[in-house]
């Protein structure tokens, strides 16, 4: 602390007792960030950097645990398996994220137009499957793309079409799309709404009278000001896709052919880790995907704000 | 509730149609959870997934769910709410004491500190979980309790919807009265500032207290004890028993149905009820920068 020193001035005692009001300031404030930083610290950074000096070792069958310096990462990077997890998520993300975001803010927008009836019912209807958790829906939509007991065969069955076989090959990432999206359109619909009820209102009601449309308006004015959430929304779906787990670990068990244990990469640590008793290289692959996500996150983060500063 | 209300009824009967087709979508799933839940496994397969059958058992599904195996269902509800309400209700506290200090007090590393945490909110936290186990096991702490509740009280995002929350609902000028009235900064964060930060509190809690209840990868790593699974781990046992299986253990389906729908109804009805307030404190300190 450098603000000890201060000239004797005829205002020194009240200098005096502001420096050591801000001292005391000072002190508050580490005390109250303290208990979330130490929590932080114990079971965020230290499983970080463990998973970092982990992934620097391997097991051999004789000499136990060795160094291995970045041969995990070089493994990893020549994995095609866990190359093939990768660009798979990275599929799943270009088709599902642009659908559910899109479908997200279209009814943000619809809910804060006003030209609703009960718009409160769809806000509440929407948003309730995200108080579902992953494994309910999973295994909900298992059933209902079933050709067991699943409606939509039921109903192919009887008009006498053949329904699409759901959990096949060629359908899976899109049946798996669709969880994704029903579970999480609400979420991100309700972060939209919230910014959108942040906006000023005088921002578009001189657009209102001037006689612009509410689809001008909404285009113009409000998009442009919810940029901040959509970011955030965008966000939290990289997170969500790159990581994706329960849904293809339960739909696994309906479509063992279709999904192998290393469909998405999260799938592969688990296995490799679990299964496998490759602990070091889990945690590697673990912390290649983590710097994954964080890279496309902060590419996102650039290229968003270049845009919105031109 | 109309707040660009104008002189003519704007309402648009196209808009809400269209609504009304987004809604069918979300609603139809829990539809059938609810017609499925009292239906009896042969049912199940024999009869119409998205209307009730003749046979309606869903008091017996219920029963059977809660006394099965030794009534195992009941246990994991209760692990799933001890799990969730005390990781919650330590994270909502850790984020609102972290949130307000950050929003209130200059000290040297408040924004480094503070851009630590928040670049993390870019960290999957299913990249953490394998490091944790492996740390966890280290010190005895895989397969109890404790393995799902510690990493579960880290909420960056619950910190930081706290700081931007605290900034605007807490008055400088109130803290300053407080102040001068001799009042210690732990009794005024109790008493004066907890209460302004209310509807952001209940933001934070409702969703972190989603984040546990819903929380899959973490337990299924932590816990191989079926007692103490909470209700996610649980159900997908009962279902890849019920997948495999034949005979004794197809009548499964339907306790996994039953439980299924029995899982998902204490959230619906904590959002429903305290929906005035979560959607105030997104409003007011969520996201709008």
């Amino acid at each position: 602390m450098t603000t000890t020193t201060a000239p004797p001035r005829p205002a020194t005692t009240r200098k005096a007792a502001k420096t050591s009001t801000r001292r005391s300031q000072a002190t508050a404030g580490y005390l109250f960030v303290t208990p979330f930083l130490l929590v932080f610290l114990l079971f965020f950074l230290l499983p970080l950097a463990y998973a970092a000096y982990l992934s620097l070792f391997r097991e051999q069958l004789v000499g136990g645990t060795v160094f291995a310096g970045l041969d995990n990462y070089v493994r990893a990077l020549g994995d095609e398996r866990l190359l093939g997890g990768v660009l798979r998520v990275a599929r799943f993300f270009v088709l599902q994220v642009p659908i559910m975001l899109v479908l997200a803010l279209l009814a943000a927008l619809a809910i804060d137009s006003g030209l609703l009836r009960v718009s409160k019912v769809f806000r509440v209807g929407i948003f309730i499957p995200y108080a579902v958790p992953s494994v309910v829906a999973t295994l909900m939509w298992g059933y209902l793309y079933g050709r067991d007991f699943g409606p939509f065969a039921q109903l192919g069955h009887a008009i006498g079409a053949a329904t699409p076989n759901f959990l096949g090959d060629g359908l899976m990432l899109g049946s798996m799309a669709n969880i994704v999206t029903w579970e999480f359109t609400g979420y991100n619909m309700i972060i939209l709404y919230a910014a959108l009820r942040a906006i000023p209102t005088d921002l578009y009601e001189a657009a209102a009278v001037d006689g612009a449309s509410s689809w001008r308006i909404a285009w113009n004015i409000k998009v442009p000001a919810i940029r901040p959430a959509l970011f955030l929304c965008l966000i939290f779906s990289v997170i969500g896709s790159f990581q994706l787990f329960a849904e293809p670990q339960l739909l696994q068990r309906l479509a063992p052919s279709v999904i192998d244990s290393a469909y998405t990469p999260n799938l592969y640590a688990y296995t490799l880790a679990f299964t496998g008793q490759e602990v070091n290289y889990a945690a590697a692959v673990s912390f290649l995907l983590g710097v994954v996500i964080v890279v496309v996150s902060y590419s996102f983060l650039f290229v968003t704000n270049r845009r919105s500063r031109s | 509730m109309s707040r660009t209300a104008s002189p003519t009824d704007r309402r648009s009967n196209l808009l809400t149609l269209g609504m009304l087709a987004l809604l069918l979508y979300f609603l139809l799933p829990l539809f059938w959870l609810v017609v499925s839940a009292t239906k009896t496994t042969s049912d199940l397969f024999s009869t119409f997934g998205l209307w009730f059958s003749g046979d309606f058992s869903l008091l017996r599904n219920i029963h059977d769910t809660f006394t099965y195996d030794g009534g195992v269902y009941g246990r994991w509800m209760l692990n799933t709410l001890a799990y969730s309400v005390v990781s919650a209700g330590g994270a909502t506290l850790l984020a609102a004491l972290g949130g307000y200090g950050f929003a209130k007090f200059r000290f040297r590393g408040n924004n480094a500190l503070f851009g630590l945490v928040l670049g993390s909110i870019m960290v999957p936290t299913t990249a953490l979980a394998i490091p944790t186990y492996l740390l966890f096991s280290k010190f005895g702490l895989v397969n109890t309790p404790w393995a799902i509740i510690l990493p579960s009280l880290v909420s960056p995002f619950g910190l930081y919807l706290m700081r931007v929350y605290a900034q605007d609902a807490v008055a400088d000028a109130t803290l300053e009265a407080a102040r001068l009235d001799g009042a210690g900064e732990l009794r005024i964060f109790f008493q004066v500032v907890l209460r302004s930060l209310a509807p952001g509190l209940v933001t934070v809690l409702l969703f972190t207290l989603v984040a546990t209840w819903n929380n899959y990868f973490l337990p299924l790593i932590m816990l191989n004890d079926p007692k103490l699974y909470p209700i996610t781990v649980g159900l997908s046992a009962w279902s890849s028993q019920a997948v495999g299986g034949s005979g004794s253990s197809a009548e499964l389906l339907a306790l996994v149905v039953t439980g299924s729908l029995l899982s998902v109804i204490p959230l619906i009805a904590a959002f429903l009820m305290l929906q005035r307030y979560w959607q105030s404190g997104l409003t007011t300190g969520g996201v709008k920068e």
